[in-house]
């Protein structure tokens, strides 16, 4: 019986623990969308960081898109080929990476490049007591360092998905029409009559913004929250990696039940 | 020596009345009935073992922390009631240089220097060049405004932020161990900085040491902090020939006294099962 009790007083006190992480991180994240506002006077700060960022993941970005886009061709062609469709190809390729692949795996590699340097950066920041001596100097640290971060995340996060996606076609493209002789006509025909602008681009890009709200968040919040040791921000980092992609994940899921549902 | 005239003269700029603090409820008491007075123009010396509540001290002044009881009054204001807003405006008008100088790593000495008066005040680029390098070059250091923090010394880097924490002429200067670490030149600098800093903008210094040489010669009043109360306080030459054993241990760097060299804990007879 007594077991019983510890048991469930356990998973009470985790579950509220939870709870209060989420709340606390929920109001935080209020508080730096509430403090926004002054990036209007100041976008160079937002700016900065989204070449910061978009430098950050944009190698990694463009060679994963090439070769997943290289992966897709050979894959799509076999399949496709069972079929006698391989023409579709260009649209398979297209809309694998524009609806799903391009945000979802953008967001997992910014999580993995990015997002750690962010958590990393804010951490250590807190560790050498660099926002404590922002505070002391009457600036706030969610408004002046969080905030323009967080903004050139989600700005940051549709772009590189586009670049993955641009590329990962270009990779398609290079192993369907020069490599495995897939009519060139018909992989770009079939890829523009097939892919809806609105639905499959824009829900896209909508994916990866929610992406790189929730990543980005998640790694400053990590960075901001860690303890100021090196055994701290190493943690954070780590937790950084696996909170996001789990997120990314799951979001994608909700999304494209919501988006895709009709 | 009763809080009201042992500091002559000078009205306080800061003071603590009956100050408790700890971290969490039900975590170890930090401070505890804490009553300090911190007068205008004056260099004043917070000192005591580690841990003692020293820093926390610099922290509740700061509004970085709020006392469970008592009051904290900057300029007669209750840090302790205050929200964001007149937080952030009274910060202004405080500097602090944090014990391993806190420079922002990503940009240079200049910019570093230069940030708190990016940040508040709207003077042009070429005016803010000149404020930078005057602050600097009261430093030392006009020399090493593109150096970036990595490629400077530890003494040099705290008197970087000595010059960022004056940045904006504040009325109020917060140092917490800005002698830790240092090498013997770098100290006696570092040291005689805070007298001249503290005497050219007639500001109020506030020194969180426990470096004893150093402190006595630039501090104008002291107090020793053990177990989150005052155990002792008064001029550097009333401490020197005091005859409290724990200021004695203390000024006399005694390893062992009222502060046990020994933590707490099992005799040496039990550990060692000479007794049954």
């Amino acid at each position: 019986m007594n077991s019983v009790l510890n048991t469930l007083a356990s998973l009470g006190a985790f579950v509220r623990q939870n709870l209060y992480g989420l709340g606390y991180a929920t109001r935080m994240f209020l508080t730096i969308m509430r403090r926004s506002a002054f990036l209007l006077k100041r976008p160079r700060l937002v700016t900065d960081q989204v070449h910061f960022v978009g430098n950050y993941s944009f190698v990694i970005i463009a060679v994963s898109g090439l070769f997943v886009g290289f992966v897709l061709g050979l894959q799509g062609y076999y399949t496709l080929n069972k079929y006698g469709s391989e023409q579709a190809l260009g649209l398979l390729v297209a809309l694998s990476l524009t609806r799903e692949l391009g945000p979802v795996v953008t967001a997992l590699l910014f999580a993995g490049r990015a997002g750690t340097s962010l958590t990393a950066e804010i951490g250590l920041m807190k560790a050498g007591e660099q926002l404590s001596a922002m505070e002391m100097m009457a600036v706030d640290p969610l408004t002046r360092v969080v905030a323009p971060r967080l903004w050139a995340g989600i700005i940051a996060m549709p772009i590189l998905a586009a670049i993955f996606s641009a590329v990962g076609i270009m990779g398609g493209y290079l192993v369907g029409v020069p490599l495995i002789g897939v009519d060139e006509g018909a992989f770009w025909a079939q890829m523009q009559a097939g892919v809806d602008v609105a639905q499959d681009i824009g829900n896209g890009v909508i994916k990866s913004m929610v992406f790189g709200v929730a990543v980005t968040f998640i790694a400053l919040f990590q960075g901001y929250e860690a303890k100021p040791t090196p055994e701290g921000v190493a943690r954070a980092t780590t937790r950084t990696v696996v909170i996001a992609s789990l997120a990314v994940l799951a979001l994608d899921f909700l999304l494209t039940a919501v988006m895709f549902s009709s | 020596m009763a809080v009201s005239d042992k500091h002559m003269e000078n009205p306080s700029i800061v003071s603590l009345k009956g100050v408790d603090f700890s971290y969490a409820p039900g975590e170890r008491t930090i401070l505890s009935g804490l009553n300090m007075e911190f007068p205008r123009g004056k260099v004043i010396a917070v000192m005591g073992g580690s841990g003692c509540g020293k820093t926390t001290v610099l922290r509740l002044i700061g509004g970085q922390v709020s006392a469970q009881k008592g009051q904290v009054l900057f300029e007669g204001q209750d840090v302790g009631q205050m929200n964001t807003s007149q937080l952030m405006s009274i910060r202004r008008r405080m500097g602090m240089l944090f014990q391993f100088g806190a420079l922002f790593t990503d940009m240079s000495v200049f910019e570093n220097v230069a940030f708190p008066l990016r940040e508040h005040t709207p003077v042009s680029e070429e005016t803010l060049r000149d404020l930078v390098l005057m602050k600097l070059n009261a430093v030392g250091l006009r020399g090493a405004r593109d150096l970036m923090p990595s490629q400077i010394s530890g003494g040099m880097a705290r008197r970087v932020a000595l010059a960022r924490a004056i940045a904006l002429d504040p009325p109020l200067i917060m140092y917490d161990e800005p002698f830790a670490g240092l090498d013997p030149i770098s100290l006696g600098i570092t040291a005689r900085l805070i007298k001249k800093m503290n005497a050219a903008l007639g500001a109020t210094s506030i020194l969180v040491t426990h470096d004893i040489p150093e402190t006595f010669e630039i501090a104008d009043y002291v107090y020793f902090i053990a177990n989150g109360m005052i155990a002792a306080e008064g001029t550097p030459d009333d401490l020197r020939a005091s005859s409290d054993p724990f200021v004695k241990q203390f000024v006399s760097a005694n390893p062992d006294g009222p502060v046990p060299f020994h933590y707490p804990g099992k005799s040496l007879a039990e550990d060692f099962g000479a007794s049954v």
